[in-house]
């Protein structure tokens, strides 16, 4: 065997931290009783997760973002919103296959219209990096200022060039309706979410552990300088994490849009305030937080518009205050900040 | 006389408002070890900074293996040959010691003789070559950020005080892998307070001294001159045994 394989680890085990992990077990558990009947909460707690899915999609770029590079993008809502209409526009001449009632034939509509959201997502997303982020490296609040102006300006493209109506988008017709499972209806959308954000979550996990490009995301957000100085051009590195993340935001933007069946420029912004609250909470710079932050909100979310629909307004903010409250720097902090 | 490697000449350094370095020379030769000694806050981390292209320096030219790298960014500097192990060694925690290896062996993969070599040095990355780098003590991170520097071959180390914090059998393991490096034919420029550490791995000296060489010679000559060294770090080598 080569040296490189064959010595193991020796030091003492190292305590894993699960509190976060059970986080939303515990939220999911505790809303059983307020909520009363079990098939209610299984409704509940899988729209909960769908949602959360989607917003983790949304969130992950904006976190690398942000512990790779120290960059504020609040413009990262334009990209939920771009991908959102490419739904409308790639569904559009794929009609017939999105209104077959056979679901293989409707991933033919969907996989595609997918994949065309994510890659021009990511271009605009490079196109958004060298003209709003670049210039303003290491500037925070110019950043803060700037990506808004960027977010502003993106929603009034999209009104310039699809109105400002709100556009309806039925999801295909084989996703409609719901699965019965012992009383609770379970929409088969909220499954192909659910199922849809997990391949995403395992993707970038397998990427940041497996590949030496995840390997470097992860050692920049640690320590950039020291990336550098061991040879790696980190601006690079950073224009292509940037378009991951856009294309992601693309791909959560879609399927938010096919979602709520409906697609409007202020998806963006809406999207925007969640998706910061999900990074925060999560740790910035950490996706394994953002996931867990990313389910969490959307789980209360949905606990609290059933329970008490005008606290449901604060739920957000209330959970980010007190994670913040449990642990400062949120639910898995990276290491160097 | 072997040739000059590193050649830094008049170089001034600022860091925001305030000026640090006021016109360095120093001159670090091939296959010797040149060590950089001086109180805190003479400059000497930022003279090793400067050099990597992490500040920028205001005035002065750096040249390095007959390019002036004055201008060059950090990773084409890194590029060029320059392996730097700061002051913090960053180690990244949240990466396996393997991981950190990898990610030093830029152009490719690690080589297995190298690696064998580099465990010759430090058998301890051996024993936790799996282990998250963030779980290793002091030393331990010290030593991977020294091997992680030599995981390729590089025409100069820059070794930003490699014993601070360190428990003494720790040093004397670091002062042995240093000397063996040495031997193999490593450009090494060391900043160190520990003049006995800096006695026993130096070939040339220079003492700083708020931003400037305000000494420079042969170790031999500094280490035999106990009334220079109390005029230039304060110290003599009687009040360190």
């Amino acid at each position: 065997m080569s040296a490189i394989e064959e010595t193991g680890a020796a030091l003492p085990r190292e305590k894993t931290d699960v509190w976060p992990v059970l986080l939303p077990l515990i939220v999911a558990a505790a809303a059983l009783p307020f909520v009363g009947s079990f098939s209610t909460w299984t409704t509940l707690t899988i729209a909960g997760l769908a949602m959360g899915m989607m917003i983790f999609a949304m969130s992950s770029g904006l976190t690398l973002v942000f512990g790779l590079m120290d960059v504020m993008n609040f413009g990262h809502g334009a990209f939920v919103a771009v991908g959102a209409y490419l739904a409308v526009v790639a569904l559009a001449p794929l009609a017939v296959y999105a209104q077959s009632d056979q679901i293989l034939v409707n991933l033919v509509a969907l996989v595609p219209t997918a994949l065309i959201a994510m890659a021009v997502s990511a271009a605009v997303g490079f196109a958004f990096e060298r003209a709003f982020v670049r210039p303003v490296y290491g500037q925070h609040l110019k950043q803060i200022l700037i990506t808004m102006g960027g977010l502003i300006v993106a929603e009034q493209l999209l009104y310039a060039i699809f109105g400002p109506q709100i556009i309806p988008l039925p999801v295909p017709a084989a996703l409609r309706g719901s699965f019965l499972v012992g009383g609770a209806a379970i929409e088969k959308y909220r499954v192909i979410a659910v199922v849809v954000g997990l391949i995403v979550f395992v993707a970038l996990q397998l990427a940041l552990t497996r590949t030496r490009i995840g390997l470097l995301i992860r050692a920049g957000v640690e320590n950039r300088e020291m990336v550098e100085a061991l040879g790696y051009r980190i601006d690079r590195l950073f224009v292509g994490v940037f378009m991951a993340g856009s294309a992601l935001a693309g791909l959560g933007g879609m399927m938010w849009a096919l979602y709520r069946e409906q697609v409007h420029a202020s998806i963006g912004g809406e999207m925007m305030v969640l998706t910061f609250i999900v990074i925060i909470i999560g740790g910035l710079g950490s996706v394994g937080g953002c996931f867990i932050g990313a389910v969490l909100v959307a789980l209360t979310a949905n606990y609290a518009g059933y329970l008490a629909p005008k606290i449901a307004l604060v739920s957000n903010i209330a959970l980010m205050v007190i994670i913040l409250l449990w642990r400062p720097r949120g639910l898995y902090p990276v290491t160097s900040r | 006389m072997s040739e000059a490697l590193l050649t830094l000449s008049g170089v001034h350094t600022h860091i925001g408002r305030y000026h640090i370095l006021h016109g360095v020379d120093l001159v670090a030769l091939r296959g010797r070890t040149t060590m950089l000694l001086g109180r805190n806050g003479a400059g000497k981390t930022t003279t090793l900074r400067t050099i990597m292209g992490l500040w920028r320096a205001s005035a002065g030219a750096v040249n390095f293996a007959g390019a002036s790298i004055d201008r060059s960014a950090t990773p084409d500097i890194a590029r060029a040959g320059v392996a730097y192990v700061p002051e913090n060694m960053g180690v990244f925690g949240d990466l396996t010691v393997k991981e950190n290896m990898v990610l030093a062996a830029r152009a490719g993969a690690l080589d297995e003789q190298r690696l064998a070599w580099i465990f010759g040095f430090f058998p301890a990355l051996r024993k936790f070559w799996l282990s998250r780098a963030g779980l290793l003590s002091g030393g331990q991170k010290q030593m991977l950020a020294i091997a992680r520097a030599i995981a390729e071959d590089h025409k100069l180390l820059l070794i930003d005080e490699p014993t601070k914090g360190l428990a003494p059998a720790i040093v004397g393991a670091l002062i042995e892998a240093l000397t063996d490096l040495r031997r193999a034919g490593a450009t090494i420029v060391l900043v160190e307070q520990n003049f006995r550490v800096a006695q026993d791995i130096g070939d040339d000296v220079y003492v700083m001294e708020s931003g400037k060489i305000v000494h420079s010679g042969a170790m031999d000559a500094l280490a035999a001159d106990d009334e220079l060294q109390r005029r230039l770090l304060g110290l003599n080598l009687d009040s360190h045994q």
